[in-house]
């Protein structure tokens, strides 16, 4: 048990079970926060939690953790059994947040292979005075400190095993021990106790046998755990001894009259075994109620790791293009197959179907993302002084597992901008006669193949004047204010090098890293808006695609080269007629549309590719639009729509250069390469001598 | 226990493949590679051009599946660029979780090289073919000289600084 059996799965196990626990604790608090009151449920689940946490960090030699962790559930302990009456709820509150905060960082640190280093010393200090303020209005009773002395039994593991007994001992014990029902970890408490029987006995067996397996651990739970021990010592005092050991619901100690049994059992630990497991099977039956509530409670569900699921999607979409490799087969072409295309047809059907599947053990509703704003709204009316109240619709609502990740910070970004700059402080609030608490709503919807999320509040909307004025600035106007529509104002929020850091405070309006927010957003493929009211409030609209991974795209080729754009940015196809084709000095080519004028952008000049088509009136111009730019792409030929598995570039590439108006690349029916096409990244080309 | 734990195996796995090298022809000179880097070896195929790299690297291919950039050391090692025949091969290599294709004149055998027939390059000021070259192996009257492989892959950064100065 020291530490070469802490390897890595038992670590990630102990990141992922603490990281999400103290989420639940998070969740928890805030909720019993907004009520001020803990109900006895909430106690005993935060107790619950710490305690786990507590054990697994003091398994795992995270020593601050442990010691912290047993600092809260002294306190929550002492909740529990004492009940007393009013409690301040904010200081406790904060307290327990605080601690949460710090076992986040050092989660945080742990997971980057960095000792957990923390000094948890001022918290646990910081909750030993609440305590005790707690125990001076209702004095405490003896019952407070009886159990809550684990650790210090947790440090007795390396006592060294030898010891001065005398070889003729004259007790035998039978002892069986069981643990409280959810004390967890059952197999460590076993091995605590083998480990301080043993200074004290002189021969000692156990069942199970192995309590490090973590099979050990049910096992114990089931049948008790079962010592045999010989020693010198008299019945009370074992007796004491074990007791001593937190969490054990009844123990059972027989004195055996002679060595018979003890020596059967040496001799014997199979049968024993056996027997065990029949007595196992015995109590399962009785346990069947219980079980059958736990599987009902959600067991099952189960984590898996997220690369086995990438590769899962990777072979689907293997199959999906070998699957127009064999039914759209040039070998095939011309002969009258009846049957085949009616096998190739069902083909088709269960391969698509699998995607979907696949596709969705990948969506992850958004509510946990959701639920984390709470404490960022907690945290932050506090700070400021403002009271907010967090809306949520539409939490149900699924995204591809990748994209959660990247909108989490966005959104974060934005909760904390509507509270800071755009909900009023109190006073104003009263002065406009609106609601003293502000709201802030986040909400979620679907459409089409795109996911809205909205963050929206009722504070007092953007000031245009000021936008443009800092734009003005800031230089970053490049039209005629005039001729700008609001949200065309709105969105210079977005720009990068409007916000400054001095914008905070003078600012009206927001502006603090906007254009992070959008380049995290584009990085998934999707764009945000922001629309205002003054007076009424702010929305912005985050608009992302549902997932990254499969993609509807048209290919179209330039001499050998085959590209894909995304068919959602294609707006129209057209064979241009010359005489539309507009030249400025500069030699950048216009095309007029419908009294329109969009920019032009031949590919095989940007990507350099030799192609024989170079004439407008001899291939084809695709319009694209992204983010209200539009660009028409003039390719040789429209080679067909497809639905295409997105991959990225090698990763060799990517790490030698950023390749502009690139997305990634996928394989075509007849296994070639093709580019997939970043229109904004394409449109950012226009006006500009590329070659430079 | 008589298991044999993963860090044997790979000790074995390195045994077997100890002073193993696969050689290849570039012009006239015979290169070796160390053949724990190498994947497999597969005949040259179409490359998709990737815009906006340099010269050296050709493309991507499509390995089942599994895209892959590809380099044509000819021209990595600053040479004139040669058609590619029915004798061109692609080499994939896998280095440091890295998969590449290096375009090669052709493949001529695995070759043991041990270890006291490999000695270190002369040192030679002039000559920038030097730096890929890590060691050199005797065999016969023959000599291959053996690519540091890490360097084909992440010189470029060095070799656009040095050009700046």
């Amino acid at each position: 048990m020291s530490s070469q059996y802490i390897n890595e799965p038992l670590l990630d196990m102990f990141i992922f079970e603490s990281s999400q626990l103290i989420q639940q604790l998070e969740q928890d608090i805030i909720i019993s926060e907004r009520e001020s009151y803990l109900s006895e449920l909430a106690i005993d689940e935060i107790f619950r939690i710490m305690h786990t946490i507590k054990g697994s960090a003091a398994m795992m030699c995270f020593n601050n953790i442990s010691t912290l962790t047993h600092s809260i559930e002294d306190l929550f302990y002492f909740l529990r059994e004492e009940n007393p009456q009013d409690i301040d709820y904010s200081t406790l509150c904060d307290l327990v947040l605080e601690v949460v905060d710090f076992i986040k960082v050092e989660i945080e640190k742990i997971k980057n292979g960095d000792d957990a280093d923390g000094d948890a010393s001022t918290l646990i200090n910081a909750n030993k005075d609440f305590l005790s303020r707690l125990k001076q209005f209702s004095p405490p009773s003896d019952t407070t400190e009886t159990k809550s002395h684990i650790s210090p039994d947790t440090q007795q593991i390396y006592i060294s095993q030898n010891n001065g007994f005398a070889p003729h001992s004259a007790n035998l014990f039978k002892t069986v021990i069981r643990f409280d029902e959810g004390c967890e970890m059952e197999n460590v408490r076993a091995f605590n106790i083998i480990h301080n029987l043993k200074n004290i006995t002189n021969e000692i067996r156990h069942i199970p046998e192995n309590i490090v397996d973590s099979d050990a651990a049910r096992t114990i739970q089931n049948d008790g755990f079962i010592i045999y021990l010989k020693t010198d010592c008299s019945y009370e005092e074992i007796h004491q001894h074990i007791t001593r050991t937190a969490f054990i619901k009844d123990l059972e100690l027989d004195q055996l009259s002679n060595n018979e049994q003890f020596g059967q059992f040496e001799g014997g630990v199979k049968i024993q075994e056996s027997k065990g497991q029949g007595y196992k099977e015995q109590s399962n039956k009785g346990q069947t109620e219980k079980e059958l509530q736990f599987t009902s409670a959600g067991q099952s569900i189960i984590s898996v790791s997220v690369a086995k699921l990438d590769k899962l999607m990777d072979l689907t979409g293997e199959m999906v293009i070998a699957e127009a490799m064999v039914s759209q087969n040039s070998d095939l072409k011309g002969l009258e197959l009846d049957n085949f295309h009616k096998a190739a047809r069902q083909l088709h059907k269960i391969t698509s179907e699998m995607q979907d599947v696949v596709m969705s053990i990948r969506m992850v509703s958004l509510s946990a993302t959701f639920q984390k704003m709470h404490r960022i709204v907690r945290d932050m009316s506090k700070k400021l002084e403002k009271e907010v109240e967090l809306k949520i619709i539409g939490e149900e609502t699924e995204v591809d597992k990748n994209i959660i990740e990247h909108i989490s910070d966005p959104l974060m970004h934005l909760v904390r901008n509507s509270i800071d700059h755009g909900l009023e402080s109190l006073e104003d609030r009263r002065a406009t006669g609106k609601m003293l608490a502000g709201t802030v709503t986040l909400e979620a919807k679907n459409a089409g193949s795109d996911v809205l999320i909205i963050v929206r509040d009722d504070g007092k909307g953007l000031n245009k004047e000021k936008i443009l004025a800092r734009a003005r600035d800031n230089g970053i106007l490049h039209k005629d204010e005039s001729d700008m529509t609001d949200r065309e104002v709105y969105n210079i929020l977005f720009l990068p090098g409007f916000s400054t850091k001095e914008s905070i405070t003078e600012f009206s309006g927001r502006g603090v890293g906007m254009d992070v927010v959008t380049k995290n957003i584009e990085a998934v493929g999707g764009s945000v808006s922001v629309d205002s009211l003054e007076r009424v409030g702010t929305t912005v609209i985050m608009k992302i695609p549902i997932t990254l991974a499969i993609i509807d795209g048209m290919n179209i080729s330039v001499g050998n080269s085959r590209y894909t754009i995304p068919t959602t940015s294609i707006r129209e196809s057209f064979r241009p007629q010359e005489a539309d084709i507009i030249r400025d000095p500069d030699n950048n080519e216009m095309i007029m549309v419908r009294g329109q004028c969009y920019p032009l952008l031949r590919l095989h000049e940007i990507y350099d590719v030799k192609t024989d088509i170079t004439k407008f009136s001899d291939g084809i111009l695709v319009m694209v639009e992204q983010d209200d730019k539009i660009v028409c792409i003039f390719a040789d030929e429209l080679l067909g729509q497809q639905q295409v598995v997105v991959k990225s570039l090698p990763s060799y590439i990517r790490n030698e250069r950023k390749i502009g108006g690139l997305s990634g690349c996928t394989l075509l029916g007849d296994g070639s390469i093709s580019l997939i096409l970043d229109i904004s990244g394409l449109a950012d080309f226009t006006g500009k001598d590329i070659k430079n | 226990m008589a298991e044999i734990t993963p860090r044997e195996l790979l000790e074995q796995e390195e045994d077997t493949q100890k002073d193993r090298f696969l050689t290849f022809l570039i012009g006239n000179e015979f290169y070796g590679i160390e053949i724990r880097f190498v994947t497999e070896i597969i005949g040259i195929q179409a490359v998709t051009e990737v815009p906006d790299l340099p010269e050296y690297i050709r493309g991507i291919i499509n390995l089942r599946g599994k895209i892959i950039p590809v380099m044509d050391v000819r021209l990595r090692f600053k040479k004139p660029f040669r058609e590619y025949n029915d004798r061109t091969c692609i080499i994939v290599v896998d280095i440091k979780e890295v998969s590449i294709g290096l375009i090669v004149d052709s493949v001529s055998e695995v070759l043991t090289i041990p270890e006291q027939d490999i000695v270190e390059p002369p040192q030679m000021n002039k000559g920038f073919n030097n730096r890929y070259i890590k060691r050199i192996g005797k065999v016969g009257n023959d000599v291959k000289l053996i690519l540091d492989c890490e360097k084909l892959l992440t010189d470029s950064e060095i070799d656009s600084v040095s050009n700046a100065i």
